[in-house]
Parts: structure tokens; sequence; C-alpha cells
């Protein structure tokens, strides 16, 4: 106790004279939602901005999880009291946009400060989620990861399969986990995260280019309706049914499913799908076996997949109600964070995506990917191809409660109380309410 | 009983003496009720930037949500559950450690320590010890047949969330019914015994009717414990799920307000949540009251 009172009277002491010559720095909130290992990184990133200039000083506080950390954003905008950035996931995005006098947007807060910015330099897949119709980039690019495969080495050479061939179709998952149950290699063939969510409707719609709402999947506006009860996610949906009946499949819970990767881990389930950002996790936790990786199953049978998969994870908003002063600062801290280095170092210290060519480049030219087998994939995946409307990403108001939703449908049809066909369905009568309210709300 | 009036000679003095009391139910309690209920008439978007009033649009629709009217028959289960486990197993446990002399005391201090536990706790604890691939109590009961998955089955969560609930508020219960059995007078259950009652007969017909003011109060504790207080077990276990098997009305406010960011949906149901409890509380001292036996 004693201790901690000296440690922590000594660091105020340093603060305060660190401080004291540049009492005309300007602050500049950033409220993020990094725990851990990841909190520890992006608060190296904010230390190491600080260091380099002496006239803003950014600082970082963790406000908890996702959903926490934008009601309170929404809460302190309310009450006056936002910051200047916050960090806000993929599915607030819609929620983000509608409210336009709260934002203030990137490529305006970077032209009204000058700022030599350049979309272009970003990849594709990842600005095409954060973009408004005419193409203008509406928040900044920070974490951003894509859902992959992992599985395990170790049993598939037990169970007499090519331990350097990931399964590349659905159809390969079912006789693959099919040959790992007979052989007694493991207990249970695959697990996932994001089941009924991110990876078995927003990623399978893109994966096979069928839209998952209609108008561009809720890029052209607010009236758009979900479109996701397709025949490619029912099918799904009723295989994943049948495989858990057969030890094939595992649910681990809803959201991202607190009980997957312990089943991974364990060597319990031999193929795991979760994000790119999971990466660091399962290599340090996948104890005594050795991890392969692949990209996401799609339908052997349908043309043209996998098309690409879209992405997930964060982004970082500039909020409106501010000194242009400190948006001057804003701005440049905003192009220090995009530059190659510092991207290049977060990509490859979390598994989150490079978000800019020149990060990827970057990496590759210090042998990253060559050194870490498997840690391209992500990038790969979401470069396949050119984005359609139907893969550069969903936009939808409420997308948290839709994904809610999803989940009690999926887990009706697990429990056999609903077929595929009637979960989904239901979902997206239920989903196309919450969209009607949020139109209401916003227009 | 009688007490003594007292008598104040300043007029002021007595508003003063409430003052902070009031002031403190007024910023803690009547002023965020009122917003709640202005807040309840009202359409917003998240940020707060236009509002229109659409009178009782809300309610309507809440009475015609299949989803809100699960939410409801789910807390009357859990509701019910609860109360009943908790109230029934702490005046068995009470009328027990009443009977011991020497080791009443560590008794007592083993069964209180649960209270201890804050909710959310409790629930997480419950939830290891419940986990389908990692808990000790599916493996247990697959020796009986039954393959436990509370991420799935709705049954199994209820049961789940239930028993943290109940577990933790046993002690609270216990305590006052073990007080309230000590203070039943000896001479009573002396001259019981003499006349040829045994223990059963004596508990029913002596000590649980003179009980009858402590259960009736630890009733309306327990409602309201329920009501309100468990939303932590819910939040750290369940989450409502699966499918809303377990999703509570006080957790449903929470998660249409606060994920689902529907602020007037949400605070529509937190004014019925609030008249429910104001007119159980009512029923309770109208009506049940009476009957109790002081």
């Amino acid at each position: 106790m004693l201790k901690t009172l000296l440690a922590g009277s000594t660091a105020g002491i340093v603060l305060l004279a660190a401080a004291a010559p540049a009492l005309a720095q300007t602050e500049i909130n950033w409220w993020h939602s990094m725990g851990g290992e990841l909190g520890e990184r992006l608060v190296g990133i904010a230390d190491d901005f600080n260091a380099s200039q002496d006239e803003y000083v950014v600082v970082p506080s963790y406000r908890g999880e996702y959903e926490e950390s934008m009601v309170n954003t929404i809460a302190a905008f309310r009450a006056g009291e936002q910051p200047h950035i916050v960090q806000v996931y993929e599915v607030g995005t819609g929620t983000m946009m509608a409210a336009q006098g709260a934002v203030y947007p990137v490529y305006q807060l970077m032209a009204d400060h000058g700022s030599d910015f350049d979309p272009n330099a970003y990849l594709p897949v990842v600005t095409g989620y954060y973009t408004d119709t005419e193409g203008n980039m509406l928040s900044m690019p920070f974490n951003s990861s894509t859902p992959i495969l992992y599985y395990n080495k170790d049993v598939f050479a037990a169970a007499g399969l090519d331990p350097e061939t990931a399964p590349a179709t659905w159809e390969d998952i079912e006789s693959f986990s099919q040959a790992i149950l007979d052989s007694g290699a493991a207990q249970c063939g695959f697990t996932m995260a994001y089941t009924a969510t991110w990876l078995g409707t927003e990623n399978l719609s893109a994966l096979h280019n069928v839209p998952y709402g209609t108008l561009e999947n809720g890029f052209g506006g607010l009236s758009s309706e979900l479109a996701f009860n397709h025949e490619l996610a029912v099918r799904l949906w009723d295989k994943l049914a049948e495989w858990q009946d057969a030890g094939i499949y595992a649910y681990g819970g809803t959201a991202g499913g607190a009980d997957n990767a312990p089943k991974f881990y364990s060597g319990e389930c031999a193929m795991y799908m979760n994000s790119s950002a999971s990466r660091a996790g399962v290599l340090a936790n996948a104890d005594g076996f050795e991890v392969g990786f692949g990209m996401l199953p799609v339908f052997g049978d349908v043309a043209g997949a996998p098309q690409n998969s879209i992405i997930g994870g964060a982004t970082l908003w500039t909020l409106a109600g501010h000194e242009d002063t400190e948006y001057e600062g804003v701005a440049e801290f905003l192009t220090y964070l995009s530059s190659a280095e510092v991207q290049a170092a977060w990509h490859q210290a979390t598994g989150y995506l490079p978000v800019t060519l020149a990060a990827y480049e970057l990496s590759q030219e210090q042998g990253y990917y060559d050194a870490n087998p498997g840690s391209d994939i992500a990038i790969r995946q979401i470069n396949l191809n050119e984005p359609t409307e139907n893969s550069k990403g969903v936009r939808f108001g409420n997308m948290p409660q839709i994904r809610t939703v999803l989940d009690e449908e999926f887990q009706a049809v697990l429990s056999g109380d609903k077929t595929a066909q009637e979960a989904l369905d239901s979902a997206v009568q239920r989903g196309n309410q919450i969209l009607r309210e949020f139109e209401a709300a916003n227009s | 009983m009688e007490t003594k009036r007292t008598v104040f000679p300043n007029k002021l003095l007595p508003y003063l003496f409430v003052a902070p009391q009031l002031v403190i139910t007024l910023v803690f309690f009547i002023w965020p009720a009122t917003q709640a209920v202005k807040s309840s008439f009202e359409r917003t978007d998240p940020f707060g930037f236009s509002t229109q009033f659409v009178g009782i649009t809300h309610y309507i629709r809440l009475f015609q949500d299949p989803l809100y009217l699960n939410s409801v028959g789910r807390t009357v289960v859990f509701a019910v559950a609860v109360t009943a486990i908790s109230m029934g197993l702490a005046l068995l446990f009470a009328a027990a450690v009443s009977r011991l002399v020497r080791s009443s005391q560590f008794y007592t201090t083993l069964l209180v320590w649960p209270y201890a536990v804050a909710p959310v706790v409790a629930g997480i604890l419950w939830w290891f010890l419940f986990n389908s691939s990692t808990g000790i109590l599916p493996y247990m009961l697959r020796y009986f047949g039954v393959v436990w998955n509370a991420n799935l089955n709705g049954t199994h969560a209820m049961i789940l969330v239930i028993i943290a609930a109940a577990w933790k508020q046993i002690s609270y219960n216990f305590l006052f019914f073990l007080a309230g059995m000590q203070s039943v007078p000896h001479s009573l259950t002396e001259a019981a015994a003499i006349d040829g009652a045994g223990p059963l007969k004596r508990f029913w017909t002596i000590v649980f009717p003179l009980l009858s003011p402590t259960t009736f109060f630890l009733f309306i504790v327990n409602i309201n414990y329920v009501m309100f207080d468990t939303f932590g077990i819910i939040a750290a276990t369940t989450n409502g799920g699966p499918n809303q098997a377990t999703n509570i009305l006080v957790y449903k406010v929470y998660s249409d307000g606060f994920i689902g960011l529907n602020i007037g949906s949400s605070s529509a149901q937190s004014v019925v949540l609030m008249l429910f409890v104001i007119a159980l509380t009512f029923i309770q001292f109208r009506y049940v009251e009476r009957r109790v036996n002081y």
C-alpha cells in the first residue's frame, strides 16, 4: 500500500515536472475499449506521439468494452463532456453516421486542417466500410480484423489428414470433421465465434456475394430492409444444427462465445473460426500442438465464391463541439496514427489488419509474413476480389440489437425449437421492426 | 406499542431535520423517476438531437409485443421460485440452528457468509459450477443422464439463475428468521412440550404464526430483491438468454435502453416496472398485512 502510494506520488511529481514547461499544451482526449495487452500497446502509441512533438498531448482513457464505451460517449455528448476521439466498433457505425451533428467526419477534419490525407492509401475493404455514399471517409480506420480459420495440425495428422491443407469449403469442414471424429483424434470437429452474426450471416453473405440487406446492405439509406434469410444462410444454419447433433460442431455461446476458445485450446475441437486478432491469444494458449491457418470456408457449389470477407473491429470517430486548435491536434495525431511505421507495428503486435497499403508493404519488407506463416491469411482474404455492394460491409442502425436477435433465433434452431428457415424469417421480420424504429427516430 | 411523542417548540425545526432525507429522495429518486416518465412519452435518437412527443405509443407497443409479455412471464416464474426457495430454505436452516445449543454460532457464521457476496460474483460463481465444458455440476449430472447446457436450454438457464439468486438471499432471510425465532418466548414452547406437542407440532402451531411479521417483511424485501437486485446475476451469466429465456423485466430495461439505445421504450418499461412494484407493495400492506398476527 505504502509502496504504491510512494510510486504514485513519485509518478505524479515526474508527470508534473514533465508537464510544467508545456503548460500551453492542448489536451486531446481519446476514449478507447482496448483492455489488457492491447490497451498497453495503444497507450504506447499515444506516448510516442506525445514525445514526438510538444504542442499537443493525447490522453487515452479506457471506457469499458465497445458497448459500454459507446453508451458512455453518448451520455457524455448529451452532457457536453464528450472526448475529441472515440473508438467505436463496426456495428455502431450506422448509429454514429446517423448522428450527423455529433460527428466531425474525418475527411472534413483533414480538409479543414490542411493535412495531406489520402483515403486511397487505405485498403479498399476498410475504407468501404466507413465511407458514405458519396465516397467520403467518415471515421479513421484503426483496428480492423476479419475472421479466419485456425486448426490443430496435430489432430489433423492423427486423423490421417494432411496437416498442411486447411479446409476450403463447408463440405471439407464436414468431411474433415467426420474423419477426425471417426479416428478419435478429437471429440468435436469445429467451433466458431459469432456463429449467428459476424461469421454465419454477415461474412457468409459477403463471401458468396449475396445481399445481407437491401439498398447496398444499408449503405444506401435508412429505409433499407434485411435480406439475410437467403438460401445459403438457411443451408448453413440447418447444417450447423445437424452437425451439432452429430458432434461435428460445438456451440460456445452468444456473440464472441466465451466457451469457444477453451474448446480449441484444450484440443477438444480440431478447428476454430474467429477474428484474425485472436491470433496472439491462440498462439499463446495452444499448448502442445501446432496451429494451422486458413480462410473461412465457403459452399463449394457457389460460383464466384469466395468473393472477399468483410471486416470487424473499430474505427476512431472525431466528435463535434470542440475548439479549432484542438482539432488541429486531432488531425495531426490521426495522421501520425496512420503512418506506415505505427500501423505496421500495431498490426504485427496484435493481429489486426494493416489498414494502409504502406503498412502492409512495410511489413512485407520487414519479412514479417515470411517469419510468421499464416499471418497474411486475413489480408489476402479481404483482398481476394474488388469488393461488390454485397461485400463491402453492412451498415444498419441499431445493429447491436439486430445481432442480438440473430443470436436468439440461432439458439432456437440449435435447441430444435425452430427450423433455420423459420428462425431466419423471424430474425428478418424482427430486425426490420428495429430498423423502422431507428428510421423513425433519426429522420 | 406506546411511544412518547416528541414535541418541537419551533415550527421550522422538524422540517430542517427531515430536509436532508427529502433532498436525497428528490435528487436520487423523484427527479430521475420524472425524467423516465417524461422520456417514456418521447421518441428520441441516441444523441438527443431530435425529440418527438409520441404519447403512449411506447406503452401500446409494449403490451402488443410478444417478447415483452414473454419477459413478464419469465419474471413471474423467476420471482416466485427465488422467493419460495430462499425463504423456505432459510426457514428450515433457522429452525435447525435454533435447536442447537453449542454450535449455533458456528453455523450462523457459515450461513451468513454468502450475503457478503455481490450478486455479480454469485452469478459468476454458479456460472463456473454449471459451465457445460468445465463445471463440476454438469459432470456429476451426466451420471443421472442429464446433458446440462445452459447456453442453449432455456430451462437449464432459468434453473441456474434461480439457484444463484436464491442462494445469495438465503443468508439474509436466515438471519431474520433466526432472530424472530429467538424472540418467541420459551415459556410458550415449553408449555406446549409439557402438553405433549412434538417439535413439528410446536413449530407449526406456535413458532410459525408468531413469526408472521418477519415472514411478511421478508416477503416484501425478497420481491424487491428479485425485481431489481438480481440484475447483476443475469448480466454476469446468461445475459437474458438463451433466446430470451431469462430476460427478466429489469434486465430487459437495461438491454433495450443501453445496448439497443431505444431510450423511449426502455423508459416506458422502467415506468411499468415501477408501477408494478408500487402496486405490489400497496396490495401487500393493504390486504396481506391485515391478516398478519402481530
